[in-house]
């Protein structure tokens, strides 16, 4: 803890309110109706944050569909990810996307994938290609425990022990894969425990405290960045939400487990902290919420205007050019304006 | 040179120009491959652009999505296109569609090389015909050579892709078809087929092994005063479907011919847009000859597999008045 400055103490917790009130407005507008679905990350938030806080320029980040704080701190503005969560035509994949399913290549954020864990494979082959070509670039990739289960772990984890790749495996877990519980999904004693059959370290943080979080992940990044291999990092926390706005968790688990966890809020926890180092007070907290308020307010009203990707933009990027089954298909579509 | 050399000789030749093509896949690097379609490339281009990988076929797609992002090109190789299946999700869901769902902001130009098809005695899991899955994913291109120059003509042309391209290597023409193929580099460009026989009376449409076949039935077939026309559609996507057209204007007549099983097979794409385009040519309904619809059996492989007495006879009916 030590070796953070304090504005970077700051800067996490902005991000991590941001997120949280974010969140909580983007839960509302889909019960207006205005977005399809969103998967909250609430009570994680810090873990996300803390871990992309990281990163260097540089470095890439894969990250999974409840990793919205990762996307703030890594510099993804509300206004973008808003065009992404609605699909909007100013959207930078073109609306083609389920919400919070980002990619940037400015920002080197690997395109979200929704089979659980098959972003951990990309990940690790981008860690390999930097380290076929002595580049500079560390990799961190994120995914939950049920992530844990997949073959694109196992497969990843495995080439990234074997080839001693820079790399930081970061894995929420927040007790839950929808349903299911952490103790049916693995018989392992932790998580943390499985990096030692790849032939690697595995660490357990306090998934609540981002201090503790950013410091491991720092730390794994910068082994990762000398050569000394992959990090698998288990962060502890609790999906405080349910899976997403579609789930109903009070159909698979007690209340009282979700107030218990409340107690330990990952905001709260980071709030005292920075209140004790004399660099936060209540004043600053309540002016941080209302500018954050009035901004996601304005940006949210700003996206809701945007227009919807063109229609004729639905054969693009499928390959690099149309082919010719494809120019046929948009002229069907279009009424034969198009080719 | 045969197709094997042929192929290996594409990726000597297109990697000397290229430092950012890498090959990855299972015994690819020291071994050069269980069919040495890699082989030697470990001597001259060195272990950090021969990357032998875990068995793990979702690994090595994954692995080179992830690669390809970062400016690398990897050729990935899958040991038996049978094998693919774990990495199916891979292909499918993160490998075909990553240029379109990041909005064009990445793309992977990824080569996918597997042997595939029957006549190796190999069974139910050495013998696959898997092709129609994948052209039935948007975001790939889709290739099988039937001869030494088309695979290297072919395999140079997918190596300057912008996009995936899923490259089928029918393994039991592998070392049987020798032709001289010219040392310098060239290429065979995708979505182009190519009449490698001319006749009059029926056109054989087909691909990959199929087509050794369909030319040596079509020998016997003139014996008979048959005339047949073969075309070979060399990549099943982009297909080029005007070649096939205007074949199908001149003799009125089709043989769809494939390995792989017949329901949903290839060639059943292939008669939907033949009789879109040119069903007023036609003077009998099309025919196909494929493999049945079971599994790819061992003992009686020859059974399963087209062959030229079967192709003969559908020859001899579509051409009876």
């Amino acid at each position: 803890m030590g070796a953070m400055s304090a504005e970077q103490l700051t800067k996490i917790y902005r991000s991590i309110v941001q997120t949280r009130l974010f969140e909580a407005r983007i839960v509302a507008l889909h019960r207006q109706g205005r977005i399809s679905i969103y998967a909250t990350s609430e009570g994680e938030e810090a873990i996300a944050v803390a871990g992309a806080s990281a990163l260097r320029e540089g470095d890439w980040l894969f990250p999974d569909y409840r990793s919205t704080g990762a996307l703030f701190a890594r510099g993804v503005s509300m206004p973008e990810y808003l065009s992404q969560l609605l699909g909007t035509g100013l959207d930078s994949s073109k609306g083609r996307q389920m919400p919070t399913h980002i990619a940037s290549r400015r920002l080197r954020i690997g395109s979200v994938s929704t089979p659980v864990g098959n972003g951990i494979p990309h990940a690790v082959g981008l860690s390999w290609a930097a380290k076929l070509r002595k580049g500079p670039e560390a990799v961190l990739v994120l995914f939950g425990d049920g992530a844990t289960s997949s073959d694109g772990f196992h497969a990843g984890m495995n080439i990234a022990g074997v080839h001693r790749l820079p790399i930081v495996f970061l894995c929420r877990n927040n007790q839950y894969a929808i349903s299911l519980p952490l103790k049916m999904q693995t018989a392992s004693k932790t998580i943390a425990v499985k990096a030692e059959a790849y032939g690697f370290d595995g660490f357990r943080v306090d998934g609540t405290d981002a201090v503790a979080v950013y410091s491991a992940v720092h730390n794994a990044l910068e082994r990762a960045r000398d050569g000394k291999g992959p990090t698998l990092i288990e962060a502890v926390a609790y999906r405080l939400g349910a899976h997403t706005t579609s789930d109903d968790a009070r159909r698979y688990r007690a209340d009282e487990q979700v107030t218990e966890w409340r107690q330990r809020d990952c905001v709260e926890i980071l709030r005292r902290q920075l209140e004790s180092q004399e660099l936060w007070d209540s004043r600053r907290d309540t002016e941080l919420r209302q500018n954050l308020s009035l901004e996601i307010d304005d940006c949210i009203s700003r996206a809701l205007a945007e227009p919807p990707p063109a229609v004729a933009s639905l054969f693009d990027d499928v390959y690099s050019d149309l082919p010719r089954n494809l120019i046929e298909q948009r002229k069907d579509l279009l009424g034969g304006t198009s080719s | 040179m045969n197709m094997a050399q042929a192929l290996n000789d594409a990726l000597k030749s297109e990697m000397r120009k290229n430092g950012d093509i890498v090959v990855i896949g299972e015994d690819v690097a020291r071994l050069g491959g269980v069919f040495r379609i890699t082989d030697k490339l470990l001597d001259e281009f060195g272990a950090d652009r021969v990357l032998d990988t875990p068995l793990s076929e979702a690994g090595i797609i994954g692995s080179a999505i992830g690669m390809s992002l970062y400016g690398l090109r990897p050729v990935a190789e899958i040991q038996f296109s049978d094998f693919v299946y774990p990495a199916f999700d891979q292909i499918v869901n993160e490998l075909a569609k990553y240029r379109y769902r990041s909005g064009g902001q990445f793309s992977c130009p990824i080569v996918v090389r597997m042997p595939s098809g029957g006549g190796v005695k190999g069974g139910l899991c050495h013998s696959q015909s898997p092709e129609s899955y994948f052209v039935h994913t948007a975001g790939l291109k889709v290739v099988m050579p039937s001869n030494p120059i088309d695979a290297k003509g072919l395999l140079i042309a997918a190596l300057r892709e912008q996009d995936p391209v899923v490259f089928f290597e029918p393994k039991s023409i592998y070392r049987t078809e020798k032709s001289d193929v010219s040392e310098g580099d060239y290429t065979v460009a995708l979505g182009t087929a190519r009449t490698v026989r001319e006749g009059s009376e029926v056109t054989i449409v087909t691909y990959g092994a199929m087509v050794p076949l369909a030319l040596r039935t079509a020998g016997r077939a003139a014996s008979e005063n048959i005339s047949v026309e073969v075309v070979d559609v060399r990549t099943l996507l982009p297909l080029d479907i005007d070649h096939i057209v205007a074949s199908v204007h001149k003799t009125n007549r089709v043989i769809v011919l494939h390995e792989a099983p017949r329901t949903c097979g290839y060639g059943a794409e292939l008669a939907a847009e033949i009789l879109e385009r040119a069903f007023w040519s036609l003077d009998a309904p099309i025919v196909r000859v494929t493999g049945f619809d079971t599994p790819f059996p061992y003992a009686l492989e020859d059974e399963y597999m087209p062959t030229e007495s079967r192709l003969l006879q559908a020859i001899r009916a579509i051409t009876r008045d």
